[in-house]
């Protein structure tokens, strides 16, 4: 291990340092490299000091920039990665999604769901990444926060002549009076300080903790996004309702009730082709623009004492919810999500006598809940004997998929007056199979549809936490690249007075204090090295 | 004194970080479980009315053991266990067990049809809306849960049962 840096001036200063904390004599190759040593006023990175124990070599990992860096990389890649297929809440329902991934996407889908891609803020790897990050933060922070604390509020009024000859800024041998000199930087709102005829002018300190005020909101926002996990923290379910129909809203059943949600209508609107407003843009698409994703919605609670489906429901509000504009209650929001237009939702049909090729009646069959009997007057009827939603044929039998009516298919049992006996018929879309014999048939007469609308059930206790976080990280930023944080020191010597000048950024913001200065007290400006360099 | 006081800071600060992510990545792996019905649980009360319009309500069956199957007609999983549920539901039924056969969201026509075809006696509540089968958490079916006579859920299962496992779970719930 480096033994601590005895400064000439007797200041024990740990090992690593690059300039004196206390006089501020810049050690080693410190001189070349000035601007770069002051970014955090030469100290030592704690991290490079000591590295003896596991603890000190996994904190000085995590210390590293490049590290975090790294860190950062990783989630934006495996974030990336996670748009590539559909997350876990926005495949089908009633599908396992083991299975799912493998039979929609191939082997890429069951890799993508055996690494957790299908759900990746829920995944283990992917918490512990954001983890690390702020881990990385917070220890990175602490390494070069705190020296350059203690540095800051260590500073002294005068500093060693090679710091000051080394500042970007300098100018030697000047001729001027301290006096007006203080006078002229106290008006341009720099604190001074003075030790036996030398002076220190600063402003803008604080800026130099706006790194650190930003990392504190960050290390508070994943801490937000964490508390996710954490039970009663956050809900997020999806709910499909076919208009007209009531549900109850997953997540909302509580000792006190349990929340039902009717669809009343879903609503979706396109942009007018010839408004006078958008026909240019409307001109360069040929489909269609929507303009308004919509459910009118009626929100009922019910005194269910935690049994599903049983208590008086009541009313509580009605609304549109709409993108961005949710339906709000308790702690819950609505948001409007998905949609799927034009459902089937009942099909009619006429009794007709073959030959005469007369209707005697007419009927028709909710597709939902279908009745079972259909009395058409004058002694006709006809009875729905079997009913396929969604109708396919395996092995020569009749089958239904699931339960969503895509493709209905029926058997009707027609009764006429003039028969005791019951002609069997099978219709399904484009496929209508009668028995030899019949005298009647059942023909299609046209449709009902019905729209469904899919929204999120979303319960957020972490957002004041996140927005909080938000909220300082942006203070943060504000901090530090508004206000600078500028010093200049002023070193009485034989052949005259040593001035230098240092900021944390922006130098034409210091050279412009320096030339009022200049101005004010007839002072020579002091020399941009930087800028002679280069020219 | 100085170098401990650091090891002690460092220690500590990494071991409260380790700590939070590591109570994150132990509930991720539950917050899915939370919003399930899981064995061990209270089965939450419902109220549906069944296939013959009969209300039923599951605290009614307090002291009896409940076989709670949540099912559908197009499921081929689901129809091959309904014999057995059946020959099973006819030797338990005597000895306190029940079985709800809850249908998730078909039309009285097709869940009677099925009734029929296959004579099942047992109760049939129809979930229309799905708002149990919501509640239950339930994603593929047919999925199974057993209750036992206190109302708390002692096994749930999501295989085509066969004939012996039925058996093997009523054994559980007899009261």
């Amino acid at each position: 291990m480096e033994k601590t840096i005895i400064c000439e001036c007797g200041h024990h200063n740990p090992p690593g340092t690059l300039i004196c904390q206390s006089c501020g004599k810049p050690f080693a190759d410190a001189k070349e490299n000035m601007e770069a040593s002051m970014r955090y006023e030469g100290t030592a990175r704690r991290s490079q000091t000591y590295n003896r124990t596991a603890v000190d070599k996994i904190w000085n990992f995590f210390s590293s920039v490049k590290v975090g860096i790294w860190i950062i990389v990783v989630i934006l890649v495996a974030a990336a990665i996670g748009t590539i297929f559909p997350q876990e809440m926005y495949i089908p329902q009633n599908v396992d999604p083991a299975s799912h991934y493998e039979s929609e996407y191939g082997n890429l889908g069951k890799i993508y769901f055996l690494l957790g891609f299908h759900n990746l803020y829920g995944s283990w790897w992917f918490i512990v990444l954001l983890g690390m990050l702020a881990l990385s933060i917070i220890v990175a922070s602490i390494d070069r926060g705190v020296p350059l604390y203690k540095s800051l509020k260590r500073q002294k009024v005068i500093r060693h002549d090679q710091f000051l000859k080394h500042q970007r800024l300098f100018a030697q041998d000047v001729k001027g009076d301290l006096g007006t000199m203080k006078i002229a930087l106290k008006e341009q709102n720099y604190k001074i300080r003075e030790e036996n005829g030398s002076l220190f002018a600063e402003k803008g300190r604080f800026s130099r903790w706006g790194p650190y005020v930003n990392h504190v909101g960050l290390v508070i926002f994943l801490a937000g996004a964490m508390l996710r996990f954490f039970p009663g923290m956050y809900v997020e379910e999806v709910l499909w309702l076919r208009e007209g129909d009531t549900a109850a809203i997953p997540g909302t059943l509580s000792e006190d009730g349990q929340y039902y949600l009717k669809n009343e209508k879903f609503i979706l609107e396109f942009y007018d082709k010839n408004d006078e407003q958008f026909k240019d843009a409307l001109q360069n698409t040929s489909n269609p623009v929507p303009k308004n994703f919509q459910t009118n919605a009626v929100l009922y609670k019910s005194d269910s004492n935690g049994t599903i489906g049983a208590g008086e429901i009541k009313k509580v509000k009605e609304g549109k919810i709409q993108v961005n504009k949710p339906l709000k209650f308790d702690s819950f929001s609505l948001y409007q999500t998905d949609f799927k237009m034009d459902e089937l939702n009942a099909m009619s049909f006429s009794l007709v006598e073959k030959e005469s090729q007369k209707k005697v009646g007419a009927f028709e069959v909710d597709l939902i809940n279908p009745k079972k009997k259909y009395d058409l007057g004058n002694g006709y009827s006809v009875n729905l004997g079997k009913y396929y939603p969604n109708y396919f044929l395996e092995d020569g039998e009749p089958k239904t998929k699931n339960n969503v009516p895509d493709n209905p298919a029926f058997v009707f049992e027609m009764i006429s007056p003039e028969s005791t006996k019951k002609e069997k018929a099978f219709v399904a879309i484009k496929n209508n199979i009668e028995m030899e014999g019949n005298r009647y048939k059942v023909e299609f007469a046209g449709i009902k549809t019905k729209n469904l609308t899919a929204l999120t059930v979303r319960k957020d206790h972490t957002l004041p936490i996140v927005s909080l976080g938000g909220i300082i990280f942006m203070i943060g930023v504000v901090q530090g690249l508004y206000w600078n944080h500028r010093r200049i020191w002023i070193k009485e010597k034989e052949g005259g007075l040593w001035i230098a000048a240092h900021t944390n950024k922006n130098w034409f913001g210091i050279k412009k204090d320096l030339q009022k200065l200049s101005d004010k007290t007839g002072i020579v400006m002091p020399e941009d090295r930087t800028a002679a360099k280069t020219a | 004194m100085k170098r401990n006081g650091r090891f002690w800071f460092r220690s500590i600060l990494l071991a409260l970080i380790a700590a939070a992510i590591g109570y994150t990545v132990y509930s991720s792996f539950f917050i899915k479980e939370r919003t399930l019905v899981n064995s061990g649980d209270q089965a939450p009360d419902f109220v549906l009315t069944d296939v013959n319009g009969k209300e039923v309500r599951l605290s009614d069956y307090r002291g009896k053991g409940v076989f709670l199957n949540f099912w559908g007609t197009w499921c081929k999983p689901c129809e091959r266990e309904m014999p057995y549920m059946e020959r099973q539901f006819k030797v338990y039924k005597e000895q306190g067990v029940e079985i709800l056969a809850v249908n998730v969201g078909e039309s009285n026509i097709a869940v009677e049809d099925f009734r029929d075809k296959y004579r099942l006696t047992f109760s049939i509540p129809l979930d229309k809306n799905r708002d149990v089968t919501r509640a239950y958490g339930i994603g593929p079916i047919p999925t199974t849960l057993t209750i036992d006579k206190n109302g708390k859920v002692v096994e749930k299962t999501s295989r085509s049962l066969s004939n012996k496992d039925i058996v093997q779970m009523m054994e559980k719930i007899k009261p």
